[in-house]
């Protein structure tokens, strides 16, 4: 049904989790297309469902109605196909491993051929700029080069879609805006195709081609925004009269997600 | 290191202890002791003496303390006689010698080691079955919790005679009880440790589309590692303890229990307070190669700084 050119295509998708205290609607009726290419980032407030969505992508979590694709097949397929590197909330290496043994763990389960781990390792540091890092245990490094070698882990095995779940949501303001700059580098030079949930307007908008804006109580999509900012983005874009006005709508969004209880 | 000094304060608090213990503990043997070698002792007769406690008497004969210390057959031995005697058995015989501690020690530790492996083996098995199929989660656990309330000194003896009479005798049937000991802490400790992964580590390795072998050998099972070494430490001593008890109640001629129901049944405290203390230095000495052993590994696992 999809187009090619989408990598995630969803219609009238519903997720009802049965809880004790009755069904949450996590999800209802969620249309959304992503294309190849675009840096999309789902924001809203807690139990808006964004993190539940990026979870049906990843087939963590299955929808109880509608439709939904990755590539063009069943999120199922996709994952098995190994067809995305997911980035989770915390770094989540394992602390007996190494930053390249970390590295190296989706390689050596999906069979990566040992010759070509050196090579990837070594790229994929490189691209998070870690490195020489790759002999160090994780606790020797700090929370945001953990993260970053949680990012450099999810590319190490060529997926084309990066799902990243508020992956710099426990790091303060500083090392954020590092990383959120280093981030659209490696987007730029990778031609990935990322869905990133989040909760910091300034962030959504610094990184995104499309913001999608969403709300709970049942979790819906209320706005998508396309950016109109250049793809080339310094830091101090943020100051921008342009920026302002879609940090503007973003908020306005939200506002009216929560207006409705 | 920075324990040392407060493990020796307690040390020296139960050797003060030990020291002032004995003197009342063997007053009265004593007294009745130097009587016989007429020797003049306050009051005069067993039975009037038997009236009065032993730190009374001691008050009276201040010059009959000292040989409470050195009394053959004590009550209560002296720290310096138990030392004495370990040092005789351990250092000064033969090892081949039937009075040998170290003799002793062999049979006892043989049985131990090899029961404690069967234990770990059978406990990390039965682990990996509890976490991986819920069937042996519901049958086998209340199985092996209830199999650790059945009290070990009412089971050993019928274990030993039924394998005994089965013409299986010495090193195996100890072993069984080592092992029906040292299994449960392990597993106990390996469940808890297989399961100790995140739900975010496990959902990482389903979006590698990870088989459940992978994830075991990649991520439950090194998981596990410090839970497993927690209880490797309580499963050597429980072993040691099985082990022992195991020898007392069948008229074992060799091992530290033997040697402590020999010393008892046949008058001589300080046989049992050698052995006693032997086993207690054999079980601290593999906890601390245990413990050396878990330092090494989880540092190499560079789990050393946590």
């Amino acid at each position: 049904m999809s187009d090619l050119q989408n990598v995630i295509s969803a219609r009238g998708l519903d997720l009802t989790f049965q809880t004790n205290d009755g069904p949450v609607h996590a999800l209802k009726g969620v249309d959304l297309d992503i294309k190849q290419g675009d840096f999309v980032s789902f924001i809203g407030p807690s139990g808006c469902g964004k993190t539940t969505f990026l979870r049906v992508m990843a087939d963590l979590e299955q929808p109880t109605g509608g439709e939904i694709t990755v590539n063009g097949v069943s999120p199922r397929a996709a994952r098995e196909a190994r067809a995305y590197g997911y980035v989770f909330q915390g770094a989540g290496l394992y602390p007996w491993r190494t930053i390249g043994g970390n590295i190296r763990l989706p390689l050596e389960i999906m069979g990566v051929p040992k010759a070509e781990h050196a090579d990837r390792v070594a790229r994929v540091l490189e691209l998070v700029e870690l490195s020489g890092f790759e002999n160090k245990f994780p606790w020797q490094l700090s929370g945001g080069m953990q993260q970053r070698a949680s990012i450099a882990r999810a590319l190490s095995f060529n997926a084309d879609l990066l799902l990243m779940d508020e992956p710099f949501g426990a790091l303060d303001e500083i090392v954020r805006d590092h990383l959120n700059e280093q981030l659209l580098k490696l987007w730029e030079r990778t031609e990935k195709t990322i869905a990133f949930v989040t909760h910091s307007i300034p962030e959504a908008v610094y990184l995104s081609t499309k913001i999608v804006v969403m709300s709970p109580r049942p979790g819906r999509i209320t706005d998508v925004i396309e950016s109109t900012l250049p793809k080339e983005r310094p830091l101090e874009i943020r100051e921008t009269p342009e920026f302002l006005a879609i940090a503007h709508r973003v908020r306005e969004g939200l506002r009216a997600g929560h207006a409705d209880e | 290191m920075k324990s040392v000094i407060p493990v020796l304060t307690v040390v020296v608090a139960i050797l003060g202890f030990w020291l002032l213990a004995v003197i009342p503990m063997n007053m009265h043997l004593v007294a009745d002791q130097a009587q016989r070698e007429g020797m003049l002792v306050e009051p005069d007769t067993p039975a009037v003496r038997q009236e009065i406690g032993g730190i009374g008497l001691a008050l009276r004969n201040p010059d009959l303390i000292p040989l409470t210390y050195q009394f053959k057959r004590p009550r209560l031995p002296s720290p310096q006689q138990v030392a004495g005697e370990m040092f005789d058995t351990i250092f000064a015989k033969k090892v081949t010698s039937k009075r040998s501690l170290v003799y002793h020690g062999w049979v006892t530790l043989a049985p131990t080691l090899l029961g404690f492996a069967i234990g770990t083996g059978l406990g990390i098995l039965l682990a990996v079955g509890i976490v991986y199929s819920r069937v042996m989660d519901r049958s086998v656990m209340p199985w092996a919790i209830v199999s650790q309330t059945i009290p070990i000194l009412a089971l050993a003896p019928m274990v030993i005679v039924v394998l005994g009479s089965m013409g299986i005798q010495g090193l195996f049937p100890k072993s069984l009880i080592a092992a029906y000991l040292s299994f449960f802490p392990v597993v106990v400790g390996m469940v808890k440790g297989l399961r100790s992964p995140s739900a975010m580590q496990l959902d990482l390795l389903r979006t590698y589309n990870a088989s459940d072998t992978q994830s075991f050998w990649a991520l439950r099972l090194p998981a596990s590692a410090p839970y497993l070494f927690a209880s490797l430490k309580i499963g050597i001593s429980a072993s040691l303890v099985g082990t022992i008890v195991a020898e007392l109640p069948t008229g074992a001629r060799a091992g530290f229990g033997a040697r402590m129901l020999v010393g008892d049944q046949y008058g001589q405290p300080l046989v049992s307070w050698a052995a006693l203390f032997a086993a207690a230095l054999t079980a601290a000495a593999l906890v601390g190669l245990f413990s050396a052993i878990e330092r090494v590994t989880l540092r190499r696992m560079g789990m050393g700084a946590a």
